[in-house]
């Protein structure tokens, strides 16, 4: 990983962050509560980038795909993930710990308040039938997302190898997923590995 | 701290370092560690406790702390949710202090094209998870399958269909 990083020289100019003149910490936590508590549906980030880039202006378009690609490969959920990188960004330390608050605490409260009444009511059959329902609408709404998300990958045959390969590791063979991850990661990372010219763009055929 | 609340922990800290790609990614792997391993739910409970998570705004794998207050009360759900985000949560902070040396490195794009397929599969693998405990019968076959053309074919908010499952479920699958 390191040889890449002696490349480049100059420290990159970080573009990511555009006029942050200290913004309060109080107001980051409202952003990211707003966030947390209007995101319903697994949009988050359209609400994200609603708000960090075209309200606030604290991120700019090509800042936001730099995070939202990071928020992505690292573990951890992409909406706690942003959250953690922009609050870093903006206040340090102490911004990322609001942004993480903001964005989690209406959601948690919301939930656990639900949790503490089903607890109790966990064989009242209108609340099985509601959430037997809320569980089928949310295997097609996994279905049409995993569609969506992996169109390009879904048409190449490499991409579609690797795809299939992990999704049988876990879900056929049932796999634990430490393992399936240890196998398949370096894999794909030398299957991909940069070459002499370029790193092959997804609709590259890899040349042997 | 007795054992079940240590397990908790351990068992919400590792699925936090393992959830690369997002939540759905680690629900397999969570269906197992919570019903089979540790006996905490039932299919049925997975599937409801789940469903709850849907009806919660903000990211989508705050049912953790559900779980966690149906296995021990509250420390439980403390524990469940400071297991799930605070390793994740570090590792973030850290890599976001690195990752920009990294802006040009080709090995970073590598990674990166690299983890993209992983990603689909294990999140096709997720949904596997919650279609085997969600769509056990005809009728819940034909919700997914609904709610999974009208979003193939309609850009609208997923929000809405996952009420109306809600709704329909009241009406066609209670008792």
């Amino acid at each position: 990983m390191t040889e890449g990083a002696s490349a480049s020289s100059p420290e990159p100019q970080k573009p990511e962050v555009v006029g942050t003149s200290r913004v309060p910490l109080w107001e980051i936590f409202i952003t990211f509560f707003a966030i947390g508590a209007t995101s319903f549906g697994g949009g988050v980030v359209a609400y994200l980038r609603n708000s960090l880039v075209q309200k606030k202006h604290w991120l700019d378009d090509d800042g936001f795909m730099v995070a939202l690609s990071m928020a992505q490969a690292l573990p951890g959920l992409n909406a706690t993930n942003m959250a953690i990188i922009v609050g870093d960004k903006l206040r340090r330390i102490p911004g990322a710990a609001v942004a993480f608050l903001g964005m989690t605490l209406p959601g948690g409260v919301f939930i656990l308040v639900l949790g503490i009444a089903y607890v109790s009511n966990r064989d009242n059959p209108w609340i099985t039938g509601a959430l037997a329902g809320v569980g089928a609408a949310s295997v097609g709404l996994l279905a049409s997302i995993t569609l969506q998300l992996g169109k390009k990958q879904l048409m190449h045959l490499l991409d579609l190898s690797i795809v299939v390969g992990t999704m049988v590791m876990v879900s056929f063979l049932h796999i634990p997923l430490l393992y399936v991850l240890l196998i398949v990661m370096p894999i794909a990372i030398f299957i991909f590995r940069p070459r002499e010219e370029k790193v092959p763009a997804p609709h590259d055929q890899p040349v042997d | 701290m007795n054992d079940t609340n240590w397990s908790i922990l351990g068992v919400f800290s590792m699925l936090s370092v393992l959830a690369i790609g997002g939540g759905t990614a680690i629900l397999p792997e969570m269906k197992t560690l919570t019903i089979s391993t540790h006996q905490w739910l039932t299919d049925d409970q997975f599937r409801n406790i789940y469903s709850l998570g849907q009806l919660a705004p903000g990211p989508n794998m705050l049912m953790v702390i559900v779980i966690g207050y149906h296995v021990a009360g509250f420390p439980g759900a403390f524990l469940a949710f400071f297991g799930f985000y605070a390793p994740a949560s570090l590792i973030a902070l850290g890599a976001n202090r690195v990752w920009d040396r990294f802006e040009y490195s080709p090995w970073r794009m590598a990674v990166q094209r690299a983890m993209a397929p992983i990603v689909v599969g294990l999140m096709a693998s997720g949904t596997i998870a919650v279609a085997r405990t969600a769509t056990t019968d005809l009728l819940t076959v034909v919700f997914a399958a609904v709610v999974f053309t009208i979003l193939m074919v309609k850009k609208m908010n997923p929000a809405l269909l996952i009420l109306a499952g809600a709704v329909a479920g009241v009406i066609l699958l209670r008792g």
